[in-house]
């Protein structure tokens, strides 16, 4: 889960990592009234979680409460895309900060590497651009050091990681306890990435996290209520509907609704329905051992979505038996509308038993495979082009 | 031979007494796996069908000579419910819990590696070596003895592959879910070299899907320790950057840990990767015959 930038640095003022002041914001009229008690110049930055968005025009300087407004108008309730094409996402907050003096703009964070399953702490003197460019473009300029897993990491032991990326010798103390705080949240707050860039050096020579990207681990949430509530905020209506469910489920763009057991399965099958042509509309993990039940609410969350035109259900089962899920199928066309047709591939445990149940119900605008090709290539026939 | 669990496998499952711990473990013992102790916590001198709950993981190894373990427990007691197996005296400890934070297996991994305690997951659907033993939640019926062994993140894909060489006439050695979390205790590469080491494994399939880099790095080790042929296939092609594909470790982190990547990075090292499951058991079914 991706915290929102005000979100990070109030989790960083709490573990006494400076950062500028500021306030948060839903309306213009709230917005123009933090200005003028933070005082001009002061920034209107829009809150989503993704980067770009200053280019995206997203982030606008007011020199007072006149421009304040006219920023807040233009950027709460824009969509933002990400670099990567990632949205759109709508400001529906935003944070005005005061001004800094900026001197200098580094770049610090600090990530789960999987790879060598380690926290790894990086340092560049090079800033606020992006850091991938710059590690590209100049791998020395990025200070990459692991953190011993068995020793605490303190501001002494970050010490040497500054001084290698080569900041300037007066924030040398203050950029390293920055650096070894952000690894005490991260482990505190079971943070994942925390990444902040800029990490300034203010005009009195003071260091400030000017931006704060950080992602939470999911798992981790029931021990950080605050957290929590902050996660069951931020979701579109198919996955809010999803979650509340029970079930994984991940909206994606296209048309073709998509069910399968097991997250591995899922994403092949969504792989499958691309090769054949087709553009899946969501991945829905009905998870191991799935009921009647569950089968209901999935089929409903998925016929909820209005872009689908045809659902695709790929079940290998395992301890999930077939026959449940056909139950749950035949279940799932009396209570709700499904109004699209639907592809079904049931394999595995009691499908033989399962493809009776279907059968016998003979319900209207089903059409079976035997294969999880042959059900992909049906399912993009029967869906059509993605409008 | 077989891989990670087979006939010398004498299995003690924490949280046996439990509905979802007793169905599997029982389950195993059907297949043949010898299930040796359960444990739980202040029910010792209890037992579940006959085999004996004792009070912790290290008394089931002093009394029953448990070398396996196998923790079902809930995830928020899961990791020191992992640490007590690592200390026990146990060789192996296969964890199918989901859903464990990350940063608890950070330090779990590394009293792991220090005590020199093989661990599987977790997150995972277990271990199976068909004819010999099961420890987990593999569906043991979609699998034959024969030559191939398998290392897969994924448990359902698994089971869609296995079955589809089964049906092609093969088998396999052994079948090892490293799971699909972001930290797991043993990487492709680690049961990659197991495999190679093995005499029954003539071919070898790694499933992986995006998030982290494991795959390539099992590119690069393929490259230079492993002889036996390698048959890939790689899951979430489709899947849109920053969105956590169902497991914890299936994520795109801007651009990196995509299926394209792996696949390239694989492919670099010669080894052959599959469009879909179906193509991928038939390849390797196909490399097999030679």
């Amino acid at each position: 889960m991706d915290l929102l930038e005000y979100q990070g640095k109030q989790l960083f003022a709490k573990h006494g990592i400076a950062v500028p002041s500021g306030e948060v914001a839903a309306t213009v009229e709230e917005a123009v009234a933090a200005a003028e008690r933070i005082g001009f110049p002061c920034a209107v930055k829009a809150q989503v979680p993704i980067g770009g968005r200053g280019k995206a025009g997203g982030i606008k300087i007011a020199a007072d409460a006149a421009e304040a407004r006219a920023h807040a108008e233009a950027i709460l309730g824009m969509d933002i895309y990400g670099p990567r094409g990632e949205g759109p996402f709508r400001v529906e907050r935003v944070w005005v900060e005061g001004g800094s003096d900026i001197a200098a703009e580094h770049y610090a964070s600090v990530i789960l590497d999987r790879g060598e399953k380690k926290l790894l702490a990086m340092v560049s003197a090079r800033g606020g651009m992006d850091i991938e460019a710059v590690a590209e473009e100049d791998p020395a300029a990025l200070v990459r050091r692991h953190i011993d897993p068995t020793r605490p990491f303190t501001a002494q032991v970050a010490r040497p990681i500054v001084e290698a990326a080569g900041l300037d010798e007066d924030v040398r103390d203050g950029a390293a306890e920055a650096l070894a705080k952000l690894a005490e949240v991260a482990v505190a707050e079971d943070a994942t990435l925390i990444e902040v860039n800029p990490l300034i050096v203010a005009a009195d020579r003071q260091v400030l996290a000017l931006d704060a990207k950080v992602t939470i681990d999911g798992n981790a949430l029931y021990r950080h209520e605050e957290l929590a509530e902050i996660a069951d905020a931020a979701e579109d209506p198919q996955e809010a509907m999803a979650k509340e469910k029970g079930l994984t489920y991940v909206k994606l763009d296209g048309n073709v609704g998509v069910l399968a057991n097991g997250a591995g399965l899922c994403m092949s099958t969504l792989d499958v329905v691309a090769q054949a042509g087709g553009a899946p509309a969501n991945f829905l993990d009905a998870g191991g051992g799935s009921k009647a039940e569950a089968i209901v609410d999935a089929l409903t969350v998925i016929a909820s979505d209005e872009k689908v035109t045809a659902i695709l259900f790929n079940i290998f089962g395992g301890i999930t038996r077939c026959d449940e899920i056909a139950k749950g199928i035949v279940a799932a066309s009396g209570q709700i509308d499904l109004r699209v047709p639907l592809v079904v591939r049931l394999d595995g445990t009691n499908s033989e038993e399962g493809l009776e149940i279907l059968a016998e119900a003979d319900l209207a605008d089903l059409h079976q495979e035997t294969t999880m090709l042959d059900a992909a290539r049906r399912v993009v026939e029967l869906a059509g082009n993605a409008s | 031979m077989s891989i990670v669990v087979g006939e010398d496998t004498k299995l003690v499952v924490s949280g046996l007494t439990g509905r979802e711990g007793s169905f599997h473990g029982l389950r195993n013992r059907a297949y043949g796996t010898y299930l040796a102790a359960g444990v739980t916590p202040g029910k010792g001198g209890q037992d579940v069908e006959g085999v004996p709950i004792f009070d912790s993981i290290a008394e089931a190894v002093e009394k029953e000579g448990a070398n396996t373990s196998m923790i079902f427990v809930p995830a928020r007691f899961a990791a020191p419910a992992i640490d007590e197996a690592i200390e026990s005296g146990v060789h192996t400890v296969i964890a199918i819990t989901e859903g464990i934070p990350v940063l608890d297996m950070l330090s779990t991994y590394w009293k792991a590696k220090e005590a020199g305690v093989r661990l599987i997951g977790p997150n995972c659907p277990g271990a199976l070596s068909p004819g010999k033993a099961n420890v987990g939640i593999i569906p043991a019926q979609f699998f034959d003895p024969g030559p191939i062994g398998v290392v897969s993140k994924s448990g359902t894909l698994t089971y869609q592959i296995g079955n589809e060489l089964k049906q092609a006439g093969t088998g396999n050695s052994s079948i090892v879910g490293i799971g699909g979390d972001p930290i797991v205790g043993s990487d492709f590469i680690d049961v990659l070299a197991l495999y190679e080491a093995d005499p029954e494994t003539e071919l070898i399939v790694m499933v992986g899907e995006i998030g982290g880099d494991a795959e390539e790095r099992a590119a690069e080790f393929i490259a230079a320790e492993i002889s036996k042929p390698v048959v890939a296939y790689i899951a979430g092609f489709t899947a849109p950057p920053g969105k956590q594909m169902g497991h914890a470790g299936a994520i795109v982190s801007g651009s990196s840990g995509t299926a394209q990547a792996k696949k390239d990075a694989l492919e670099a090292k010669g080894v052959r990767v599959g469009e879909s499951p179906t193509e991928t058991a038939r390849i390797a079914a196909e490399a097999l015959r030679g």
